[in-house]
């Protein structure tokens, strides 16, 4: 007494290489269309206009940072000299010339005041900014990740703990902690400390999503299948979880990058970031602020890097995230 | 049977789970028995606990549930063993096949890199190149065809019943004595399950590979087992050799799940499901269904 099905798998059992030959173009066409998946999200991130000028402009920045004293060099002047000749002290130290004395021998001008060069400044500047929003990024990343992976993939208690200080982050004012923090510590290295500062607030954001992809990963029968085959813990977690949260950790953190730009910024326009004279963005705009009416270039030229930065990350993470999504749903 | 040890003694297997309403067995005093080379049927509706079952015998039940009872790989017992070991033993001495081969793969890797990771958790000390040799035979014995170029292919690059030999092929990379294969055809259509249930049986003739098929489809243990189990609730309600459930079931749910598999010569009409007040009986019914049912 056997059912239909056997019949008909007798019926079949001779086609069993068929499948092989019907899937054999199918496998050669995907294999040149997958073959690498970063490779993938290159050449279509490539053919996004948006998401290379913002990356053109971050390279720019970049590569500005780096050869920072190059550049003064060349334009002759670094960041902590003072230029009286440049400056008006009939006019209360106003820049000489128009657009605040933008010209040969001050390309972005100078400062009202001090005669500082504010190319010199910029450049400085852009050291400050980058490195200490790329240090907030990879410390965040690195916390977010790991404790982000502890609570999805153990759940339970740990979870439990995790979640609760993650959250108690997030409702915590974080931008009141910071000024209280940063101005009662010593202000010796300002850099670090902000780094800490920022990331101790920053992790619970990419944490959450990696948290929560885990646990839907965990649930998956790959992972089932390596426990079946004996794999441990770790070895699930690096191995079978990590390498596809890939994607999520890339655009999140690129999509962190501008925020804590503008931290950073906001916290130096507050008083409590970078201390003077190093040269920063967010001070160099709250030093213009007294001087918006009379001397608006001051405030255009830090201002305009600023925007530009952040917007150029944004762009970026978002199309980044475009292309993964698009990707993702194939 | 000799003195030769079994290959699978399950023996009061209980795995009970907590709940609100107190404790909830799952899987509830269940014995089997394979010998070396056999080949053992579990089936029943969904909610049976056979997938359970099949987990419990790993030792990979959920955190929350409880594990009683015996489970003896030739006379070596399971339960109660460090988790250690036990890592030791699953894909190595055991392997399983899951339903999913899709989602059963990891989609980052290449497929003989996870078969090559496989093998090299349990034979520490073979290098790359040994290891990809040994992928692209295990490959091949799974009639692959080109194998040594599609060791480079993603999961998603290979059709499901070429996944399913995939995974087959991860799990006999070790030479496992006992093969689980937990539904391996469900997501398969019937001509690609055809091919993938010739493929099992003839690797355990090939490689003396003991076999536990779980599925919900008499069709398919009919088709390479020698004895069935027949779970309800978590509980064995009817075991013997195929012939013998097929041609003259003990037990009303047995009849019942019978009587659901749609024929070629039934008149076309409403299909039979297994209505769960006839198949229910009193427990009482079960045991006697048990105890009478052929030696497994």
């Amino acid at each position: 007494m056997t059912s239909p099905q056997t019949d008909l798998t007798a019926a079949t059992a001779g086609g069993a290489g068929a499948d092989d030959t019907a899937e054999a173009p199918a496998a050669t066409q995907a294999a040149g269309a997958v073959q690498a998946g970063a490779g993938g999200t290159w050449q279509a991130l490539r053919r996004d206009v948006g998401a290379m000028l913002g990356l053109g402009y971050i390279v720019l920045v970049t590569l500005v940072a780096i050869f920072a004293p190059v550049l003064t060099s060349i334009s002759g002047w670094t960041p902590y000299e003072f230029d009286q000749t440049a400056i008006d002290p009939n006019l209360g130290g106003m820049p000489i010339g128009p657009w605040g004395g933008m010209g040969a021998e001050h390309w972005l001008g100078v400062e009202p005041g001090s005669g500082r060069d504010i190319f010199a400044r910029i450049v400085y500047g852009a050291r400050v900014s980058m490195s200490i929003a790329l240090s907030a990024t990879l410390l965040t990343t690195v916390l977010g990740v790991s404790l982000g992976l502890l609570a999805g993939y153990f759940g339970g208690r740990v979870d439990l703990v995790v979640s609760r200080v993650m959250d108690f982050l997030m409702a915590f004012p974080a931008l009141i902690f910071m000024i209280a923090v940063l101005s009662a510590l010593p202000a010796s290295n300002r850099s670090t400390l902000l780094v800490v500062v920022i990331s101790v607030f920053g992790w619970p954001y990419l944490a959450r999503v990696v948290r929560g992809q885990t646990m839907s990963l965990a649930q998956r029968e790959f992972v089932e299948a390596a426990r079946a085959a004996g794999a441990s813990g770790a070895r699930i977690v690096f191995r079978e979880i990590l390498p596809n949260l890939r994607s999520t950790i890339i655009v999140m953190s690129t999509l962190a990058v501008p925020g804590f730009i503008g931290t950073e910024a906001g916290l130096s326009f507050l008083g409590v970031g970078v201390v003077p004279p190093a040269p920063s963005w967010g001070q160099m705009i709250a030093a213009s602020v007294k001087w918006y009416a009379v001397d608006p270039a001051y405030f255009l030229v830090p201002g305009m890097c600023l925007f530009l930065l952040v917007l150029a990350f944004t762009v970026l993470g978002d199309r980044l995230r475009a292309v993964v999504d698009a990707q993702e749903g194939r | 049977m000799t003195t030769d040890p079994m290959l699978l003694e399950v023996r009061d297997l209980t795995v009970t789970f907590p709940t609100p309403r107190g404790p909830l067995d799952a899987v509830k005093s269940l014995d089997l028995d394979l010998e070396p080379g056999g080949a053992l049927g579990i089936v029943g509706e969904s909610g049976s606990g056979k997938s359970m079952t099949s987990l419990a015998i790993m030792g990979l039940q959920p955190r929350a549930a409880r594990r009683t009872g015996s489970v003896r790989l030739r006379g070596r017992e399971l339960v109660g063993m460090s988790e250690a070991d036990l890592r030791r033993v699953r894909g190595d001495r055991v392997a399983m096949v899951f339903q999913d081969p899709l989602s059963s793969l990891n989609p980052y890797y290449t497929v003989g890199l996870q078969i090559e990771e496989a093998y090299r958790a349990h034979r520490p000390g073979v290098t790359r190149r040994a290891a990809r040799k040994i992928a692209i035979a295990a490959l091949e014995r799974v009639h692959i065809r080109d194998a040594a170029v599609r060791v480079n292919h993603y999961p998603h690059q290979f059709s499901g019943g070429m996944r399913q030999r995939v995974m087959i092929a991860m799990a006999l990379s070790t030479e496992p004595e006992l093969l689980i294969a937990d539904e391996p055809t469900t997501a398969l259509d019937v001509t690609v399950q055809a091919q993938i249930l010739d493929l099992l049986q003839e690797i355990r003739r090939e490689t003396g590979t003991g076999l536990v098929l779980i599925t919900h489809d008499l069709a398919v243990v009919s088709e390479i087992t020698d004895h069935i189990v027949v779970m309800k609730d978590g509980v064995c309600v009817e075991r013997g050799a195929v012939e013998q459930i097929f041609t003259d079931p003990r037990h009303p749910y047995t009849q019942a799940l019978l009587d659901a598999v749609p024929r070629i010569d039934d008149e076309i009409g409403e299909l039979r499901a297994v209505v769960p007040d006839a198949a229910t009986t009193s427990p009482a019914t079960e045991n006697t269904a048990t105890e009478n049912g052929g030696p497994a």
